[in-house]
């Protein structure tokens, strides 16, 4: 599935629900069922800081896809984190680069992706573009 | 005691909208208030009447927003009952307050090798600046405690005081714990070692009756904001020998006297630290929320906190999982909780959902975070508009956010 088509799937999911709160519902249980980040990245390197929580975030490249790891100290975070790897995780560089992630704003969440709102989402969402144009420039290096 | 709730709930025309199909609860008070009409129609009133640039003007509406602006003036003097208006300084906030004396005070009297004792529940408006001016004068910075119950380890403070203690700063109530410190006791141990004190008023002024010659405070600071008035106009009332010796903070405007080509004279108090064109609005909307404060007295006022205090502490702490932070004998109305291992922001996010405003974080106040060893805290602050009826929302909305995130 492109980039392009799980966004669309995730706004065509939450447009089920017209209550805020039935939608944050569903946000608790991907948060609670993010799958667990490997001990060893949720350590300090990998930590990305917003005021009100924290992420950790890791990629590793795989046969040209990058594949991202994450979690956060809060549910709510952790759920919003599903959403973004289960868009990003498994594409390549390049994809990952023009995503525009719009879906955030058409299912009603973007508060949580502005850099005001400090929980660590927006510098996630940086270091995520950031780990696609260094794994590019990898790439382009050894061809 | 009667009070008139229903009437001053109608005057808070904010409270009246629904959010996300809910009606709003406010209770995120102590980082702002909202306003009364009163307020607004003054703001309103200034700009549709008096609006002009204040002071040397000798036109009529110069004079008549100039007169505005003084009489404001000695109403706040009476207000927290200050000796003189030259002591009443109009700044942008408690934080420019803070930052004005530390900026100021620090040229004037710090030296290195000298101290300045503080406390580890300061907002970062009052913590940092003095830790910064103590950093760059390469004088000490000394912090004091906290007990279990959140009061200041008052045996600490005074502990901490020597010959080398320039000045004690701490807040009045602290805005994450409540707690009401002793201030008028610590301002006498201080002087009887002739040590100046600076008491941050953010969260004093809207709950408790302030009076500057009976606390006897060489400093006092407050924003209208937190206190029903409008945002960015804020006071320093400051003993009047102190400010006569601390040199200005920011330069021009008002605050001039004469200038040549290789020298300037400033201006008198109060006006002498009051740089650029004042904010008239913001000193306007003041004393009207001033007179709010008047009429209702702040003695019921606080009467009527205090029940809403009561009730929700015994309402919350009756929650599974419940941890209060701050549990001191003497605190104004707020409570800062967590719940279980749930995380504020999670907390705080699900019931704005349910309408219920509240404030989620370390409310900036790190030092006190790290010393309690948490990330934060959901903290719900109440004002005089809020009800019982408000709480019973609030604890029923806490209860089934636990339900969803645990």
């Amino acid at each position: 599935m492109t980039i392009t088509e799980t966004e669309e799937q995730i706004v065509s999911e939450f447009s089920a629900f017209d209550d805020w709160l039935d939608k944050y519902n569903i946000l608790v249980e991907m948060g609670k069922s993010l799958p667990k980040i490997d001990s060893q990245y949720k350590t300090d390197p990998y930590l990305i800081t917003g005021c009100q929580s924290k992420v950790w975030l890791h990629a590793v490249l795989v046969e040209g896809k990058i594949v991202f790891t994450a979690d956060s100290d809060a549910i709510i975070t952790n759920g919003i984190v599903n959403l973004l790897l289960r868009v990003l995780s498994n594409h390549t560089p390049d994809d990952i680069l023009n995503a525009k992630l719009e879906f955030i704003d058409q299912i009603g969440l973007k508060e949580h992706l502005s850099p005001t709102r400090s929980n660590g989402l927006s510098n996630m969402m940086k270091q995520m573009k950031l780990y696609a144009l260094a794994f590019k420039t990898k790439l382009s290096g050894k061809s | 005691m009667f009070f008139p709730i229903d009437k001053i709930r109608s005057e808070f025309p904010i409270l009246h909208q629904q959010i996300y199909n809910r009606p709003l609860v406010y209770f995120d008070n102590a980082a702002s208030t909202q306003k009364p009409v009163q307020v607004i129609d003054a703001i309103r009133h200034y700009y549709e009447h008096d609006n002009c640039n204040i002071h040397r003007g000798v036109h009529y509406l110069s004079m008549k927003a100039t007169e505005a602006y003084e009489e404001a003036r000695k109403e706040i003097r009476e207000f927290i009952n200050a000796r003189s208006t030259h002591e009443i300084i109009f700044t942008k906030g408690a934080t420019e307050s803070l930052n004005l004396v530390a900026s100021s005070f620090g040229k004037r009297y710090i030296k290195p090798g000298d101290e300045v004792i503080s406390t580890i529940m300061e907002h970062h408006s009052s913590f940092v600046p003095w830790q910064q001016m103590c950093l760059e004068h390469g004088a000490g910075f000394r912090v004091a405690g906290i007990n279990e119950r959140g009061e200041l380890d008052l045996d600490e403070l005074y502990g901490m005081i020597n010959e080398k203690t320039r000045l004690i700063v701490l807040t009045h109530v602290s805005n994450v714990l409540g707690t009401i410190n002793p201030v008028k006791e610590i301002i006498a141990v201080a002087h009887r070692n002739n040590i100046p004190v600076l008491i941050d008023g953010a969260q004093g002024v809207s709950h408790l009756q302030v009076d500057m010659q009976d606390l006897d405070c060489d400093f006092y600071c407050f924003s209208g904001h937190k206190m029903y008035a409008p945002m960015g106009i804020g006071v320093l009332y400051g003993k009047e020998k102190y400010l006569e010796e601390l040199p200005p903070y920011q330069l021009g405007g008002e605050m001039i006297k004469e200038v040549y080509v290789d020298h300037t004279t400033f201006n008198e108090l109060p006006f002498k630290f009051e740089a650029g064109t004042p904010n008239v609005e913001g000193v306007a909307g003041l004393r009207a929320a001033v007179h709010y404060l008047k009429e209702l007295g702040m003695e019921n006022i606080a009467m009527y906190e205090e029940n809403l205090l009561k009730y929700a502490s015994g309402k919350l702490a009756n929650l599974d999982g419940m941890k209060i932070y701050g549990t001191a004998v003497h605190k104004t109305s707020l409570i800062s909780f967590l719940i279980g291992d749930i995380h504020p922001y999670d907390v705080g996010t699900i019931i704005d959902k349910m309408g219920i405003a509240v404030r989620t974080g370390h409310h900036c106040a790190m030092p006190l975070m790290n010393y309690l060893k948490i990330p934060g805290t959901v903290r719900a602050s109440f004002a005089f508009y809020n009800t019982l009826q408000e709480i019973d929302l609030l604890v029923s909305a806490i209860v089934k956010a636990k339900k969803m995130l645990e």
